[in-house]
């Protein structure tokens, strides 16, 4: 049970200072609800987006948490970077605490601000016509953190490897990160996407992501598009920690 | 309580395979201070990392406490204190709660974390400063709690790597005043790098002297600089020709490794240059040389350095 407790060790040491400054994660609220206020208006008009008698939040919301936990996830390495080069994760290396639970208790620092800010998004947005479907859009928000951890992990792995160099990590997170998004479907739906970019998007892994969380937002827990994206959430959660603990273990400080 | 045998670790990098250790061996025993000096990338801090299960070993064998660093690296982990050569405490982090972390980190229950918390904050002389950001301390204050991290759960072992690189040399005394202090109360086995001459010479019971990644030297410092250096007799003369024959007379004293006659100074070097000067100075007198100065010069740990390697460690710890 020393994972369990050794990822609550790690939780509790990042996200302590977290909660001091928790005007951060406030601010964190506005580029989500400058998207509400912004952008969901223009999909309205969207052919694709809008079906009889839903409103265009029900299919935006869950893309567009998704997008927060991908662009989160992604770049958080950047700041295990500092703690690589000081010294105080070679510290914590230096203890019986497990590799693993090293990295989850970390990644779940960064998740959970968001977990807050998609809660107050979907409450913020339920009186302008999303409809609440309570235990499905939890069960979203659960494979998004499965899948944030891998992420983060794999974006942890990144900046063991390229720590000595800040400009690659973020030219590998950023080349990265922002196709993925596009690719992935998240702004605008694939279904009006010409041919040969449609079928780019189903080789993209966030596209089943995106189409699960959409299918929970609409209450469908039973639609194969679920399955679909917790196999993928649970495939990169695995891959990040393998990958991320592998590059622990070689990294030659 | 450290057993190596045949350690070796070589990197990849773009010049090629760097052998940064190549075959190390060392035992040290329960209780025992022990230095490894050495210059820069003389592979000292790789050592220590291999032996804290932070690095792997390319080959080789090592226990540390009765553990397998390679089979058992959790087992070790428990059972060591590890001062690395960065600062140990997270920037954001409190002071406090970084100990508090350290100490769960290492098994121990959070109430008895923080009690041992208070504690070492007292004897590390860091008291009011718990719930100050780690960043925001002096860098002899973030050394100090490096130690107190590396002091939580009360370790048998401790190793420091480069303890007092970058201290002014107040923090630096204040700093090994604590950790002889410690020492004196637990009687743990301490194993350091240092590239510092005199901290190794002062503090170490035992100094172990690594370069180019192999140990060239182990033993007291008294017996190191005894065996190795030897004492310098310096004398001046009258003239020229009297340095001369004052040198032949060096030559054979009992012992005398190496004379040199420099205008009018003349130096031999040997063991136990105290007692054998008056006889020195005697048989200069029978020869009628007279001695003008006399000095007895001890040797230090870079005269052993520099006998073993023909370079200063001066000069390569500076480069």
């Amino acid at each position: 049970m020393s994972f369990i407790t050794d990822t609550g060790i790690a939780f509790r040491r990042e996200i302590t200072p977290t909660i001091r400054s928790w005007y951060y994660i406030a601010f964190g609220l506005v580029q989500p609800l400058l998207y509400l206020g912004l952008f969901v208006p223009l999909l309205g008009t969207m052919p694709g987006a809008e079906s009889a008698g839903i409103s265009p939040l029900q299919w935006f919301v869950p893309g567009m948490v998704v997008m927060l936990v991908l662009f989160t996830t992604v770049t958080c390495g950047w700041s295990l970077t500092e703690e690589l080069l000081s010294g105080s994760f070679e510290r914590l290396l230096a203890t019986p605490m497990s590799r693993p639970a090293i990295m989850v208790g970390r990644a779940l620092k960064e998740l959970a601000p968001l977990l807050v800010q998609a809660l107050l998004v979907i409450l913020i947005a339920a009186p302008f016509g999303l409809q609440l479907y309570p235990l499905p859009m939890l069960l979203g928000l659960l494979l998004l953190l499965v899948f944030g951890v891998g992420v983060a992990a794999l974006s942890y792995a990144l900046a063991i490897a390229s720590k000595r160099d800040g400009s690659l990590f973020y030219m590998v997170t950023h080349s990265i990160s922002l196709p993925m998004m596009l690719l992935g479907g998240v702004l605008l739906p694939m279904t009006n996407a010409p041919q040969w970019l449609f079928i780019a998007s189903r080789f993209n892994p966030l596209t089943y992501l995106v189409e699960a969380e959409r299918a929970l937002f609409l209450g469908n827990i039973a639609d194969p598009a679920v399955l679909y994206g917790t196999l993928v959430a649970v495939a990169v959660a695995a891959l990040g920690l393998a990958v991320g603990v592998q590059q622990i273990r070689r990294a030659s400080l | 309580m450290i057993k190596a045998r045949d350690l070796t670790r070589s990197f990849k990098t773009k010049a090629g395979i760097v052998e940064a250790v190549r075959g190390l061996s060392l035992d040290v025993a329960e209780g025992e201070l022990v230095a490894f000096l050495g210059p820069n990338g003389a592979g000292k801090s790789t050592s220590v990392r291999m032996l804290t299960t932070l690095l792997p070993l390319s080959s080789g064998q090592a226990t540390v406490g009765g553990h397998d660093v390679a089979r058992e690296p959790a087992a070790v982990r428990r059972k060591i204190g590890y001062v690395g050569q960065g600062t140990g405490s997270g920037p954001y982090h409190r002071v406090r709660d970084e100990l508090v972390t350290q100490g769960q980190a290492q098994r121990m229950r959070q109430r008895d974390a923080r009690r041992r918390a208070d504690d070492l904050l007292g004897m590390l002389e860091l008291d009011g400063l718990a719930d100050r950001d780690c960043a925001s301390l002096s860098g002899g204050q973030k050394r100090r709690l490096d130690v107190a991290l590396g002091l939580m759960h009360t370790p048998p072992i401790l190793f420091l790597d480069e303890p007092s690189t970058g201290l002014d040399p107040h923090s630096r005394a204040n700093l090994w005043e604590h950790i002889t202090r410690l020492r004196q109360h637990s009687g743990m086995t301490i194993f350091l790098t240092t590239h510092y001459l005199d901290e190794a010479d002062i503090m170490a019971e035992r100094v172990m002297i690594m370069d180019h990644g192999v140990m060239i030297a182990d033993d007291t410092p008294a017996r190191l600089k005894a065996d190795l250096a030897g004492d310098t007799i310096r004398i001046s003369v009258l003239c020229e020709d009297q340095a001369a024959s004052a040198a032949e007379i060096a030559q054979n004293l009992p012992g005398a490794r190496q004379t040199s006659a420099d205008r009018r100074d003349v130096a031999v070097t040997l063991p136990d240059g105290t007692a054998l000067l008056p006889e020195f100075i005697r048989r200069l007198h029978d020869a009628g040389i007279e001695a003008m100065t006399a000095s007895v010069k001890s040797p230090t740990l870079d005269d052993v350095f520099l006998g073993l390697t023909g370079r200063s460690l001066r000069e390569t710890a500076a480069a």
